[in-house]
């Protein structure tokens, strides 16, 4: 082991988990975005729209993401669509999170029963109380471990990204692999960095599921 | 229109070569399902084990496995191993050791879930009617097992699917690579080729992984009625 070749390298790999992470954020705001408008769309069944959504979701959840990608880089250039390497990325984690976002919410909702909804709008609460005091606690409790467990997902998709020539984690390591030989060094620094960006944010969900779960009923 | 690129497709022998390619991931695919399939029913029979050191040591291989990038894992085996143990794994077979460690992992998660959502009552209930512990796993708990089981590693099934194409990047010549060498022999006779084979490569996976989810929506919808 090469600690020499660690210390000097550092910046390297902490440069490239700030644009995983960066890349991350921008991509999971994104697909909680487009997830919060398709799953409202499915839920209000508005039609025309709905199909749309459906065809969405189904070609998203059921397309690898470097494929997307691969489409998006190489393939939407040459009908004259130009995405650098960046906006490219955050692009197919939107297209992918957005799909993943929207079962989330969409099951949360939709696990409450609607005599629920039915009882409170017979006890003269407003369309809007309902959905604020009976509806929106529980559908919390069910959408946050999924939605938490989508966060992690599309972090660790982001892993594919170099492959559209995004200096990231994995570039990095393949990069260095690649010049100098230092397979262990590479690989420690990779295993670390991805520990580093994941596994806090791993705990911190289980703590949030393990307090969301008190509004849960019979908690 | 005198260009047009979907030609790309037909020149040669360029769609059975793509079709070939396809069939390399399949493979890696099917292999580590079947693997992990196996290897994780065990694995849940053993998580359900109220020993603590058991417990402790299956839930950090889970967790492991959900940390880690897929990615991640095909360099540490395909790069580290060949510098370590001096074995040089051929890219197919890195990724068929990555894919059954993190399916195993994870389809035994799924076992292990399945398993603990059977009442205890109904074992109860099983030998209550004078049923041998056989009888009991045969006609009360697998069948119930099952049921549960089916939609999850369905779902389960597509994401292997669908992360079989990164193996390219570890190498492997499969279905990207492929058309990545189509494109390339074809980049001054039509310009274009890339849009349309990562197009088709695109098709080609959602045709294969559609079914699956499809399934399992059904599956999942008959068995809450």
């Amino acid at each position: 082991m090469d600690f020499e070749f660690i210390r000097a390298y550092t910046p390297l790999y902490a440069e490239a988990a700030g644009l995983t992470l960066r890349i991350s954020f921008l991509g999971i705001l994104l697909s909680a975005a487009i997830g919060l408008l398709c799953s409202l769309v499915k839920i209000f069944k508005i039609p025309v729209l709905r199909s749309i959504v459906n065809g969405y979701i189904e070609v998203s959840r059921n397309t690898p993401l470097l494929i997307q990608l691969f489409f998006l880089y190489f393939g939407l250039p040459k009908i004259g669509v130009v995405l650098s390497s960046e906006s490219c990325a955050v692009t197919g984690l939107a297209f992918l999170g957005g799909s993943y976002m929207a079962e989330a919410f969409r099951t949360g909702i939709e696990q409450v029963p609607v005599i629920q909804s039915e009882s409170g709008l017979s006890l003269g609460l407003t369309k809007w109380q309902v959905f604020r005091y009976i509806i929106l606690p529980q559908a919390v409790t069910t959408s946050v471990p999924v939605f938490c467990a989508n966060i992690i997902f599309l972090i660790k998709e982001t892993s594919v990204f170099s492959a559209v020539a995004l200096a990231d984690l994995m570039f990095v390591a393949k990069d260095l692999i690649g010049i100098y030989y230092k397979t262990d060094e590479a690989l420690l620094m990779l295993v670390a960095a991805y520990l580093i960006i994941l596994l806090p944010i791993s705990l911190l969900c289980s703590w949030i599921e393990r307090r969301v779960r008190y509004a849960e009923f019979g908690n | 229109m005198q260009n047009l690129g979907i030609r790309i497709l037909f020149e040669g022998n360029n769609f059975l070569r793509l079709f070939g390619g396809l069939l390399v991931s399949l493979r890696i695919a099917v292999i580590s399902m079947v693997l992990s399939v196996v290897l994780g029913i065990l694995l849940g029979m053993v998580m359900t084990s109220k020993k603590r050191p058991v417990k402790f040591f299956t839930r950090f291989y889970l967790e492991t496995v959900r940390i880690m990038p897929q990615l991640v894992l095909l360099f540490l085996v395909y790069f580290g191993a060949a510098k370590h143990l001096n074995v040089n794994f051929s890219g197919q077979m890195a990724a068929v050791i990555v894919f059954t460690f993190w399916g195993t992992a994870e389809m035994g998660d799924l076992v292990r879930s399945a398993l603990e959502s059977i009442p205890v009552h109904q074992y109860q209930s099983g030998f209550g009617l004078g049923m041998t512990e056989l009888q009991v796993y045969r006609y009360i708990v697998i069948p119930q097992t099952i049921r549960r089981l089916l939609p999850s590693v369905m779902n389960l099934l597509t994401r292997m699917i669908k992360t079989t194409s990164l193996v390219v990047l570890i190498g492997v010549i499969e279905v990207v690579k492929v058309g990545k060498q189509i494109i390339d022999a074809s980049r001054y006779t039509v310009p274009d080729a890339a849009l349309w084979i990562y197009g088709v490569i695109f098709i080609l996976y959602f045709v294969i992984c559609y079914p699956f989810s499809r399934a399992a929506a059904l599956l999942d919808k008959k068995l809450k009625d």
